[in-house]
């Protein structure tokens, strides 16, 4: 699947014609998707493989050589010295690892495969390949229509978006080390690409913004690959995971910084707002399906190293003020892919959370939580990008009354943020999973999780009211879509329908397994909950229903001005007998959170608790006494919180 | 007694109690008003007058919403009083007040918009108080199912004593009585007029006292768990917590915004949080 999901991606540099390359992309994502869907009927015991794949090594080196010369090229021409010292950093170690290191790595097992990659794996597929569908419409129309002034590079575009979905296949398949550090730098140059397509100034220093964050984590990254071989001789991340000294600790913390780093925790949120910049179908996947999904994966993966240990706790902590802190960033943003990038954040900062907290729990919530996110926000995502080019904004106040102006996407809209935050649905099963995985652990880390949910509940629901509410009558909005973006669109909408639904068998059936497999026991919920939030979910289904009632028996009349009505519910005779036009205006509160103090103190708590999360790694792997009580911790059941165990009967 | 007919009890008696109660609320600020008040039952009156009104709306579809807030607000207390998880009361709880909320927008008048944005501060303001009495409830019963909790052998209360303060701040909020009284003035002031449920008439506003009835009947409920091994001192406390509430309403002015929501999150802080963190250092 990598393989082939890479040829796409040469495939479509050569390919000009635009109905070919139409063709071309539907039966790629038909093929992605088949791909993923397959490793579903895969029997249950998946396990590693072995191949030595000599020439793959080689070919990967030479990929790194050739990276990193590019990178070099670029940090020259636009003069960024620090990512110039950072690729050079870790080009040079790995190459030098790489090079004096690479015979003795004979018969690693590169590739691992477990429910857990199935589950990345599927996301990656089904979203990723509908984005890809997506972007054929999409794109048409934003060099043909809503950007003429930006050169049509389309070939290397969807090319870029295949190389993209085969590196992340990639990581999540590999063992290797050295392999995950390829496809992840792969990740990392494509991002840059992606985001610079416009080649406006703003897109250029946004990628390179992107491009030095991310190199940090890569330079972790390496970092961490020489250390694990220094001291126990493998380059195979399931040995880390299985190893409970205290030695693994420090690359656990260098990758957990690594994967933060494309997650977007703090002190480094900024590339991921910055990527706004580029066009929706780049945003949409970067912020669900791929890129940031790698770097909570790693940390998740990572977390059976972290449980009960100080590391652990303080990437916790990263993630509890991620989450806090960009939620209430959020309620002071009206640019709506801002809103939803903020909101992205936010959710990666709880993933990363359950990841430090490291319970069965936990990791399973930070599991459920991956899987709704990708559908709801990739679905949000492609909704803004058509309305941004059909009403040429995407400010949330200019959406108001959308719901008559394009009653279509405004549902799918409505369908996707109840997705992200309401009762029954999905992401609130995982906040709630969260919240009792937290309580279990670190009773004191709730504090963020409860006001950043509150935050989320206030911003979310005021952007559904504007959608909402009707004002004016205003004009109907073209709503026709392509047929690739009716496809997305549609089978995003009935995705996230589905998750929700099918979630106890998700559960069950991926999440359970994998879990149970690293812990050796596993996390539900009750049955009695399952059956309550069923009946909610249906009660909530059933309120579109009520519409069969629309303007029966019912006498409508004019809304209460304050004033005489001049025109219906929209001018009023107000004071001096001047008329005056209604306008509705959501809160911001941005004099009370102010979003520049807010994301200053975030990045210094954020700095700040990344430079104790290595030290202490460092320390504690010098410390015997901790190790034996991390050991003691994590000793097969007896654990210090017997209520950890308590949860499997909710 | 067993869930089901604790759920049918209070299918049948809360309104009946709710409507009392608000009668009750009505006479009593009456006379710390120095006026006569209505008639103890007028609540009942007026839904029934209510009821047979002509439906008038301003948008056709803002009545739905409406109907599903009543539903989840039973369905809430229905929750409770089964015993089930107190989380998932609390989130069926937000999601009856986000149709309330959506009901408001989707009537598209200045006032009851406005009053839908303070609503939501609202419950943003009151939200991790809830939240965090919830889970400390779970820190010393080990459960944070309602039947579980209100038959644990100790008083909660000593051992949560900042959480109940701190609920009992929220409960103001949660009333929508002053000093809080944001979202919709129970008398009709110039800068909000009704506030939330300004453009809801007839069988709707029947409907949304109905649904207040019911739920401040489950507020009460959930103060009763402070004192769960003693339910005679529960349903004294609960009735005594209901009189404060209705004494604040009449002696303080309507709070700004912006008062509201750092005096309610300053209060989870250091009640509601500070007496979490002492728990978990003295489990």
């Amino acid at each position: 699947m990598i393989l082939g999901s890479f040829a796409a991606g040469v495939g479509l540099l050569c390919l000009r014609p635009e109905h070919l390359r139409k063709l071309f992309v539907a039966l790629a994502t038909a093929a992605v998707c088949c791909g993923a869907m397959a490793l579903l009927r895969l029997p249950a015991p998946l396990g590693a493989f072995t191949h030595d794949y000599h020439w793959v090594n080689l070919g990967m080196m030479f990929g790194e050589a050739a990276m990193a010369g590019y990178i070099v090229y670029i940090s020259i021409r636009s003069r960024k010295p620090l990512i110039l010292a950072l690729i050079l950093a870790q080009a040079g170690l790995i190459l030098w690892f790489e090079l004096a290191h690479g015979p003795q790595l004979r018969g690693v097992r590169n590739l691992y495969l477990d429910k857990f990659s199935v589950i990345l794996a599927l996301i990656n597929g089904v979203v990723g390949g509908g984005i890809c569908v997506y972007a054929l419409g999409y794109m048409r129309e934003y060099h043909e229509a809503a950007h003429r002034d930006v050169a049509d590079r389309r070939p290397l575009f969807f090319a870029l978006l295949f190389v993209f979905l085969g590196a992340m296949f990639g990581i999540i398949f590999a063992n290797n080390l050295l392999w995950l550090f390829f496809f992840w730098e792969v990740t990392t140059l494509c991002s840059f690409l992606l985001i610079g397509y416009t080649g406006t100034a703003e897109a250029r220093e946004n990628a390179l913004k992107a491009l030095a964050m991310n190199l940090a984590g890569g330079l972790a990254f390496a970092i961490a690959i020489v250390w694990l071989y220094q001291k126990s001789g493998t380059v195979e991340l399931q040995i880390l995971l299985a190893s409970k000294s205290g030695a693994a600790l420090v690359p656990a913390a260098l990758l957990c910084f690594a994967g933060m780093t494309k997650a977007a925790q703090l002190p480094f949120s900024g590339w991921l707002l910055g990527a706004m910049v580029a066009p929706t179908p780049v945003s949409a996947l970067l912020h669900s399906s791929t890129m940031v999904k790698a770097g909570v994966y790693l940390v998740l993966r990572l977390s059976p190293v972290l449980t009960w240990t100080s590391v652990g706790m303080l990437v916790a902590l990263v993630g509890a003020t991620t989450f806090l802190v960009a939620s209430l960033a959020a309620i002071t943003a009206s640019d709506a892919k801002k809103v939803l990038a903020y909101s992205t954040i936010g959710n990666l900062g709880l993933i990363v959370l359950c990841g430090g907290i490291g319970t069965d729990a936990s990791v399973w919530a930070g599991v459920l939580l991956i899987i709704f996110h990708a559908v709801a926000k990739c679905l949000l995502f492609l909704c803004v990008g058509i309305v941004e080019h059909k009403s040429h904004s995407r400010d949330i106040e200019t959406m108001s009354g959308l719901i008559l102006r394009m009653p279509q996407l405004a549902v799918m809209m409505l369908i996707g943020m109840a997705g992200m935050f309401l009762a029954p649905f999905g992401m609130l099963i995982s906040k709630w999973a969260v919240l009792k995985a937290v309580v279990d652990a670190f009773p004191a880390l709730s504090i963020f999780v409860v006001f950043g949910s509150a935050a989320t509940l206030f911003f979310w629901v005021k952007w559904m009211g504007k959608l909402l509410e009707v004002v004016k009558p205003r004009e109907q909005l073209p709503e026709k879509l392509a047929w690739g973006e009716t496809v997305a669109l549609y089978g995003l909408s009935g995705a996230t329908f589905l998750a929700c639904l099918l979630f106890p068998l998700i559960s069950s059936s991926l999440i359970e397994p994998y879990v149970a497999g690293v812990y050796g026991h596993s996390t539900s919920l009750g049955q009695g909950n399952v059956i309550i939030m069923t009946i909610m979910m249906v009660m909530v289904m059933l309120f579109p229903l009520s519409f069969i009632n629309y303007g029966r028996g019912v006498k409508v009349m004019d809304a209460y001005l304050g004033g005489a009505n001049a025109q219906s519910s929209v001018r009023f005779t107000g004071s001096g007998n001047t008329v005056c036009d209604v306008t509705l205006r959501n809160y911001y509160l941005q004099d009370f959170f102010n979003e520049k103090l807010i994301a200053k103190w975030g990045r210094i708590a954020g700095t700040a608790l990344l430079a104790a999360m290595l030290t202490t790694a460092v320390l504690s792997s010098r410390e015997p006494a901790v190790q034996q009580a991390r050991n003691a911790a994590t000793a097969p059941l007896p654990s210090p919180q017997p209520t950890a165990t308590k949860l499997i009967s909710l | 007694m067993s869930p089901w007919l604790r759920l049918l009890l209070y299918l049948v008696a809360a309104p009946i109690i709710g409507g009392l109660l608000a009668g009750f609320d009505r006479r009593l600020s009456a006379r710390m008003q120095a006026r006569q008040g209505p008639p103890l039952l007028q609540p009942f009156y007026d839904v029934i007058k209510l009821w047979q009104k002509e439906n008038i709306v301003v948008r056709r579809s803002q009545n739905f919403y409406i109907l599903f807030f009543l539903l989840l607000v039973i369905f809430t207390g229905a929750l409770f009083f089964a015993g089930s998880d107190l989380l998932l009361v609390i989130f069926a709880l937000t999601l009856a007040a986000i149709f309330f909320v959506l009901g408001a927008y989707k009537a598209s008048s200045p006032y009851s918009f406005l009053g839908a944005e303070r609503e939501l501060l609202q419950m943003m303001a009151y939200e991790p108080m809830v939240l965090l009495t919830a889970i400390g409830m779970y820190m010393v019963t080990k459960s944070f199912h309602v039947h579980e909790i209100a038959s644990h052998p100790s008083l909660l209360i000593f051992a949560l004593p900042g959480l109940f303060l701190g609920f009992l701040y929220t409960l103001e909020i949660k009333f929508r009585k002053s000093p809080f009284d944001l979202s919709c003035s129970h008398h009709a002031h110039q800068e909000l007029v009704r506030g939330i449920t300004t453009e809801f008439s007839g069988r709707a506003l029947a409907m949304i006292e109905i649904a207040h009835w019911y739920e401040n009947v489950f507020l009460l409920g959930w103060v009763y768990l402070f004192f769960g091994s003693m339910p005679a001192l529960g349903v004294a406390v609960s009735l005594a917590v209901f009189l404060f509430v209705i004494l604040a309403d009449n002696v303080f002015a309507r709070l700004k915004w912006q008062a509201v929501l750092k005096s309610a999150w300053l209060v989870a802080v250091i009640l509601g949080f500070g007496n979490i963190v002492v728990l978990s250092l003295f489990r």
